[in-house]
C-alpha cells in the first residue's frame, strides 16, 4: 500500500493554498506534518484522503490516481480522522464506531456477526469497551477522539490519516492518544501541532510553510534551531538524547523582557511611573 | 442462529407494522359523522376486491369505499411520504429543523402545480404533478444557493427556507389572483391549506406508488444516511459518493413532496415532527428509523384526517389545520430542546 502526491497544487477562492508538493508515504511509517496555522496541513490531508481534487498534479494510491478509484474502494484502504468531528444525533459510543463499517456494507450486504466482532475489537483496542453504551454527547473530548480512532480502525484501513488529532485535549490524553495510534500496525500520516510530539512519535517529519514543503526527513535532521526560527518565528533549544530523540525547549520574546525587567535601574524606572 | 433470530425479528416487525397500518385504515373507514361498524367495512372491502357479494346498504358501501377508504389510503401515503422526506432532509443537511414545508419545497411545488393548472404552462405536455416536481426542485435549488451565500449553518438554511416559502407563496397568490376565476380561486385557496376533500381512488394511483418508491429508495440508502452522522466530509471518507447521494435523495424527497402537494396541497409540520417522534421511539439508525417514520407518519395522518372530519359537526376542517395545531407546539419543543443542549 503506497500513498504519494506528486507536484500537487491546490487553491481555494483564488488563493493558492498548496504549491507544487511532492511526497511519498513509506509503508508502515509514522509521518508527521508540521507547520504554522494556515500553512496548508489540513488541505494536504484532504488531498491525501481524496476529498479534494488537486488543481494540478496527482495523488496516487497504489499507483492509481485516487480520483479514478471509487470512494468505497478508497475507504477500505484509507481512513481519515478529522479535526473534532461532532454530531447532534443522539448516538451511542458503539454506534459511532459501527459507522466505520460503512465501506463494507450496502443494501445487499447487511450487517453481519463479523462486523460486530470487528467493532468490539476496535472498542477494546482504544480501551472504550466499558463506555460503549454511553450516549455521545455525555462523553469528554478525549473519549470522543478515541472513538473516532476506533471508528477508523473498524474501517480496517492500511493507512490512517489524522488531522490534528490531539487538539483541545489535555496533555495526558494527548500522549495516550498518540501512544494508541503508534501501537497500531498501520501507516500513519498525522498533521501535528506539538513539535515535541512530532519528534517523539514520528519516523519522518514533513515541514510546511505557506503552502510549500520546506523540509522532509528524520526528526533530528529536520528539527533544527534555524528552521524552527524560520518557519515558526520562535527561538528553540534542541537537545538530542542518547537514543537520538529530539527535545525542544522554546524561548519566548518575553523571557528576554523578564530578564531586563528585574534590573534595578528598570525597576526604579517602572516604579517611578 | 443469532442471524436467524434477527431475521425472524425483522419479519415479525414488518408484519406488526402492516397490521398497525391496516387497523388504522380500518378505523379511518369506520369512524366518521355516521359511524359504520367494522364488520361492514370488512364486507365492503371483500365485495369490492373479491366480489364476495355480501348484501349491504349501497349508501354505507359507497361512503366506506368511495369516500372514507380512499381518503385514508391517500392520507397514509401522504403522511409516510412527508415523514420520509423529513428524515432524509434532516440527516443530509444535519439540521433538526429541516422539512419540506419549512424549506419552501412545498411552496415551490404549489407554485409549480398552480402554474400548470391555471396558467397552462407546458401547454398540455406537463401534468400537474410534474409541474409540482419542477417547482419543488427549483425551490430547493434557490433555498440551497441562498443558504450557501448566507454561510451554511443551521439557522442560515432555515432563514433561506423562510425567504423561499414567502417568495413562492407570493408567486402562487399572484398567479391565482391574476388568472383564476373567482370559483377557481376559492378552490385553490382551500387546497393550499392542505385538504383531503375531493380526493378519490384515481389519486391513490399517484400517492401510493410515490410513497412506496420513496420508501424503497430511502431504505436503499439507509447506510449512506448513517454515514452522514459526522458530516459530509466524514461520509465521503467512509466511501459514500456524497454528490450522488445528495442528488438521489433530495430528488426523491422533492418527488414525494410534489406528488403529495399536487393531490392534497401543502401540509406542514408532519415532515418535521414525525421523524423526531420516531427517533425517540426507535433510535437514530436509518435502517429502522426510515420505516418507523413512514409508519408513524401514515398512522398520524389517518388519525388527523378522522379528527378533521369529526371535530366540528357538519364541517370538514382542512387537514393542514390539524397538523399545524399539533405540529407548531412540537416545533416549539424541539427549538427549546436544542437550546438546552447547545
Amino acid at each position: 500500500m503506497t500513498l504519494s502526491v506528486s507536484h500537487v497544487s491546490w487553491s481555494a477562492g483564488g488563493t493558492e493554498i498548496l504549491r507544487d508538493i511532492s511526497l511519498t508515504v513509506e509503508t508502515g511509517e509514522f509521518l508527521g506534518i508540521i507547520g504554522p496555522n494556515g500553512s496548508g496541513k489540513t488541505s494536504l490531508m484532504s488531498l491525501f484522503a481524496g476529498l479534494r481534487k488537486p488543481r494540478s498534479g496527482v495523488v496516487l494510491l497504489d499507483g492509481a490516481p485516487i480520483g479514478s478509484l471509487s470512494r468505497r474502494d478508497v475507504a477500505q484502504r484509507l481512513a481519515l480522522v478529522e479535526q473534532q468531528a461532532d454530531t447532534g444525533e443522539r448516538i451511542t459510543a458503539r454506534q459511532a464506531v459501527e459507522i466505520g463499517r460503512t465501506p463494507y456494507l450496502g443494501p445487499l450486504l447487511p450487517w453481519s456477526p463479523d462486523d460486530d466482532r470487528i467493532v468490539d475489537a476496535a472498542l477494546d483496542n482504544v480501551d472504550m469497551t466499558h463506555l460503549a453504551g454511553r450516549s455521545w454527547h455525555t462523553l469528554s473530548g478525549g473519549e470522543r477522539q478515541r472513538l473516532h480512532i476506533a471508528r477508523a480502525i473498524a474501517q480496517q484501513p492500511e493507512i490512517l490519516l489524522l488531522d490534528e488529532p490531539t487538539n483541545h485535549l489535555d496533555i495526558g490524553h494527548q500522549i495516550s492518544l498518540l501512544d494508541l495510534v503508534q501501537r497500531q500496525e498501520l501507516t500513519v500520516v498525522a498533521a501535528l501541532h506539538d513539535l515535541n510530539h512530532a519528534a517523539m512519535y514520528c519516523d519522518r517529519i514533513a515541514v510546511m510553510q505557506v503552502g510549500c514543503l520546506v523540509a522532509l526527513g528524520r526528526p533530528r535532521d529536520v528539527l533544527t534551531e534555524e528552521r524552527i526560527r524560520d518557519v515558526f518565528g520562535v527561538d528553540a533549544e534542541i537537545d538530542v538524547d542518547g537514543g537520538g530523540l529530539c527535545h525542544l525547549r522554546f524561548r519566548t520574546q518575553r523571557s528576554h523582557a523578564r530578564v531586563t525587567a528585574v534590573r534595578p535601574a528598570n525597576l526604579s524606572a517602572t516604579g517611578g511611573r | 442462529m443469532n442471524r436467524a433470530l434477527q431475521t425472524t425479528g425483522r419479519t415479525g416487525a414488518a408484519f406488526a407494522a402492516l397490521a398497525v397500518l391496516l387497523s388504522a385504515l380500518w378505523m379511518g373507514a369506520s369512524i366518521g359523522e355516521t359511524s359504520i361498524p367494522f364488520s361492514t367495512v370488512a364486507q365492503t372491502v371483500a365485495n369490492r376486491l373479491w366480489n364476495a357479494g355480501y348484501p349491504l346498504e349501497p349508501i354505507d358501501e359507497g361512503i366506506v369505499w368511495s369516500y372514507r377508504l380512499s381518503r385514508s389510503v391517500i392520507a397514509a401515503s401522504c403522511g409516510a411520504a412527508l415523514a420520509l422526506s423529513g428524515v432524509v432532509l434532516q440527516s443530509l443537511l444535519r439540521n433538526p429543523l429541516a422539512d419540506p414545508y419549512l424549506l419552501g419545497i412545498s411552496a415551490g411545488a404549489s407554485t409549480g402545480a398552480v402554474s400548470v393548472a391555471i396558467l397552462g404552462v407546458g401547454a398540455g405536455y406537463l401534468t400537474l404533478p410534474i409541474g409540482a416536481f419542477i417547482g419543488a426542485i427549483l425551490a430547493f435549488a434557490l433555498v440551497s444557493v441562498l443558504a450557501l451565500k448566507a454561510g451554511r449553518g443551521t439557522a442560515a438554511i432555515i432563514l433561506a427556507g423562510v425567504a423561499g416559502s414567502q417568495l413562492f407563496n407570493a408567486l402562487t397568490s399572484f398567479i391565482v389572483t391574476k388568472a383564476a376565476t373567482a370559483e377557481q380561486a376559492r378552490g385553490i385557496m382551500f387546497w393550499l391549506l392542505g385538504n383531503l376533500s375531493g380526493v378519490r381512488w384515481p389519486d391513490a394511483w399517484l400517492a401510493v406508488p410515490a410513497a412506496l418508491l420513496g420508501l424503497v429508495v430511502c431504505i436503499w440508502h439507509a447506510r449512506a444516511l448513517d454515514a452522514f452522522t459526522f458530516g459530509s466530509e466524514s461520509a465521503a471518507s467512509l466511501g459514500i459518493s456524497v454528490r450522488r447521494t445528495y442528488f438521489v435523495l433530495v430528488g426523491v424527497s422533492a418527488m414525494m413532496t410534489a406528488a403529495m402537494v399536487s393531490i392534497v396541497g401543502s401540509i406542514g409540520f408532519v415532515g418535521l415532527v414525525i421523524p423526531h417522534a420516531a427517533r425517540m421511539l426507535v433510535g437514530v439508525r436509518h435502517g429502522i428509523l426510515l420505516p418507523a417514520s413512514a409508519l408513524i407518519g401514515a398512522v398520524f395522518m389517518i388519525i388527523a384526517d378522522i379528527l378533521s372530519r369529526t371535530i366540528i359537526t357538519g364541517q370538514v376542517l382542512p387537514i393542514g389545520v390539524i397538523t399545524a395545531l399539533v405540529g407548531a407546539p412540537a416545533f416549539a419543543l424541539i427549538l427549546a430542546q436544542r437550546r438546552e443542549r447547545a
